[in-house]
């Protein structure tokens, strides 16, 4: 019997972290997985919230997420090979074209 | 007994029971690796190993003594703690899968399943699950040992093995379909009728789906034809080119026991598990608890066997694929068959409802 | 005992999402967030979803973080400097984390007998399986939204092999 306040607390903290990691890591690669991280925070709270109203379709939420999180990740680490061929480094900071 | 609570007999059970199992598969691994030097050597037109006990039989024993009392080498350009957590992954990965699967038939002793550690409702899923983390230790140990070899062998592994992944859950799906249930022991039940004509393989249709997860499985456990990871001529010896001593034990032992649990869900879907091909034929023989369970769990020894030597005969008889030939396998024919393979049976279950 | 669960996994989860922010180098990084992924499957089955417990190892655990460990290996990343920028975001990021956090908490504990208790296992009989339920749901009332992201995952599958090709 554990309150379910407790697990939203939990996908806080995660959502948390996973935006203190998006805004401090300089890497695109970890950038992406702070990203990840942030929706699985949300996943849980759509599972704990499913487990709340006796009803499944917050699970298939989490379903539908998962497929589009995949989708992310195909092309997003795509974006990323392509990017490194034409820079040569995975350092946000040093992607700057548009900048200057 | 009778000053146990119920919870207390399930828990002395279970940890009895994983002790066994655990004992039982890592002895079969030994002995798995000297039936396939001893049948390759025959195969081959020479003995195999044929010096230490009778016919070879100690052999493993002093194999394992050799590779427990070599240095363990550590190459100075490792990354450490990875370098050292890839092969734990590797065994851990494949050692854990074996417990959702039920070795005999239902005996229930105290309201305890004698014969498998864990029925989940999930069973299927979580083989499928185990075994893709399994792709981690590969991934980490050609990465962490800082070899270029290494790295290309855990990349090439790495990428075949989420590559026939997809072919080897989708062949799955037509016997899931059948069965209407992911739990091992229901699949298992629902093709034990009839003795050998339900089997999944002949009475359910399924021969296109049991190839495509043959094929797909060796793949899986990066065995020949499919070995390019560790091919000799181009890559030394793959991923664990650096290892030595222990680690490289259990990569080797992680190969044998993969190789022991592909062979089990293979006679769990396809060839009725545990089940007598006869059905019920000769029921009365082996009536009583002790001798039912007994025969059945020689079915399924039997069984898991069969698809031992034939792993090892495709080893002894196929030479190794060419990368791109690999990969456009397992795209390009593999996959599209097991789709057509999944309409086909949902066709043919929807019609015969 | 489901509260053990969840202190044992909860806690795996956290310590796993910190050591993602404080490793710096990605491989490092990616496992740690596999680390939080399969704590999160625990917590999933132990609130009776036991079909996401099983795609959340599949798919993201087993699928897509190892294309993140693919993708470092095969560019050889290594380790990220610290650079201005990230100080800027140390100055702003982590107190701004740390007040959601507060806020969120304060919100959720505050209203904690309104959203009750969980069962260990799920809500579900046990003649029901979690697994025919979501199936059942998801090819009857919900049949277009899923033939949507079959389309989505081919069109992100053409994509990825457009963008990933030598010649750009």
């Amino acid at each position: 019997m554990v309150p379910i306040a407790y697990y939203l607390v939990l996908a806080a903290i995660l959502f948390a972290i996973g935006i203190a990691a998006f805004l401090i890591k300089r890497n695109v690669i970890t950038i992406f997985m702070s990203i990840e991280l942030m929706l699985n925070a949300v996943n849980l709270t759509f599972v704990a919230f499913s487990h709340m109203w006796h009803q499944v379709s917050g699970q298939i939420f989490v379903f539908f997420v998962m497929v589009v999180a995949a989708a992310e990740a195909a092309v997003g680490l795509a974006i990323i090979i392509a990017l490194f061929r034409v820079r040569q480094t995975l350092d946000v900071d040093h992607i700057n074209l548009m900048k200057d | 007994m009778t000053h146990l609570t119920n919870f207390e007999i399930f828990l002395l059970f279970t940890i009895v029971k994983i002790a066994v199992v655990l004992v039982i598969t890592l002895t079969a691994v030994a002995y798995t690796v000297l039936l396939e030097r001893k049948v390759l050597g025959r195969l081959q037109n020479r003995w195999g190993p044929s010096r230490v006990g009778p016919f070879g039989l100690l052999q493993p024993l002093v194999d394992g003594l050799k590779l427990f009392l070599k240095e363990d080498m550590m190459p100075l350009a490792v990354e450490r703690p990875l370098f050292i957590l890839a092969p734990i992954i590797a065994l851990g990965c494949a050692l854990v899968s074996i417990a959702v699967v039920p070795f005999g038939a239902v005996t229930m002793v105290h309201g305890v399943d004698l014969f498998q550690i864990a029925n989940l409702n999930i069973g299927l899923l979580v083989i499928l699950g185990v075994t893709s983390i399994g792709v981690y230790g590969i991934a980490l140990s050609g990465w962490s040992s800082n070899n270029k070899y290494s790295l290309f062998g855990s990349l090439r592994a790495t990428a075949q093995m989420i590559s026939y992944e997809l072919a080897l859950g989708l062949s799955l799906v037509g016997v899931v379909l059948r069965a209407g249930s992911l739990s091992l022991r229901d699949i298992v039940a629902s093709q034990s009728a009839h003795g050998a004509i339900s089997w999944n393989i002949f009475g359910g249709f399924q021969f296109v789906a049991f190839f495509i997860y043959l094929m797909a499985a060796y793949a899986e456990t990066n065995r020949s034809p499919f070995d390019l990871s560790e091919a000799e001529s181009e890559l030394v010896a793959g991923y664990h080119t650096e290892y030595s001593s222990m680690k490289f034990a259990m990569f080797f032992m992680a190969e044998y026991a993969n190789m022991i649990t592909v062979a089990c869900v293979a006679t769990l879907l396809f060839f009725g598990g545990a089940s007598s091909p006869f059905g019920h034929l000769f029921d009365s023989i082996g009536s009583g608890l002790i001798l039912s369970g007994l025969f059945s769990i020689a079915w399924f020894v039997a069984k898991v066997f069969t698809f031992l030597l034939l792993y090892i005969w495709v080893r002894g008889t196929l030479p190794r694929f060419r990368y791109d030939q690999l990969m456009g396998f397992g795209w390009k024919f593999l996959l599209p068959v097991a789709m057509v393979n999944i309409l086909a049976t949902a066709l043919a279950l929807s019609y015969h409802r | 005992m489901q509260i053990a669960l969840f202190i044992i996994f909860g806690l795996l989860a956290v310590a796993g999402a910190l050591n993602l922010l404080f490793q710096r180098h990605p491989i490092n990084s990616a496992l740690s967030l596999v680390v939080v992924m399969m704590s999160l499957a625990v917590l999933y089955w132990s609130l009776g979803a036991e079909f996401l417990a099983a795609a959340q190892v599949i798919v993201y655990a087993g699928a897509i973080m190892v294309l993140f460990i693919f993708v470092v290996m095969l560019l050889n990343a290594g380790e990220e400097d610290r650079t201005h920028g990230s100080k800027i975001a140390y100055i702003a990021g982590i107190p701004g984390a740390a007040a959601i956090v507060c806020l969120l908490s304060y919100v959720f504990l505050s209203n904690r007998q309104q959203l009750g208790t969980t069962q260990l296992g799920g809500y579900l009989s046990s003649s029901v399986s979690n697994i025919s339920e979501i199936s059942h749901t998801l090819f009857t009332s919900l049949l277009l939204p899923f033939e949507v992201t079959s389309i989505l995952i081919l069109v992100a599958i053409l994509g990825a092999v457009v963008l990933a090709r030598k010649e750009l």
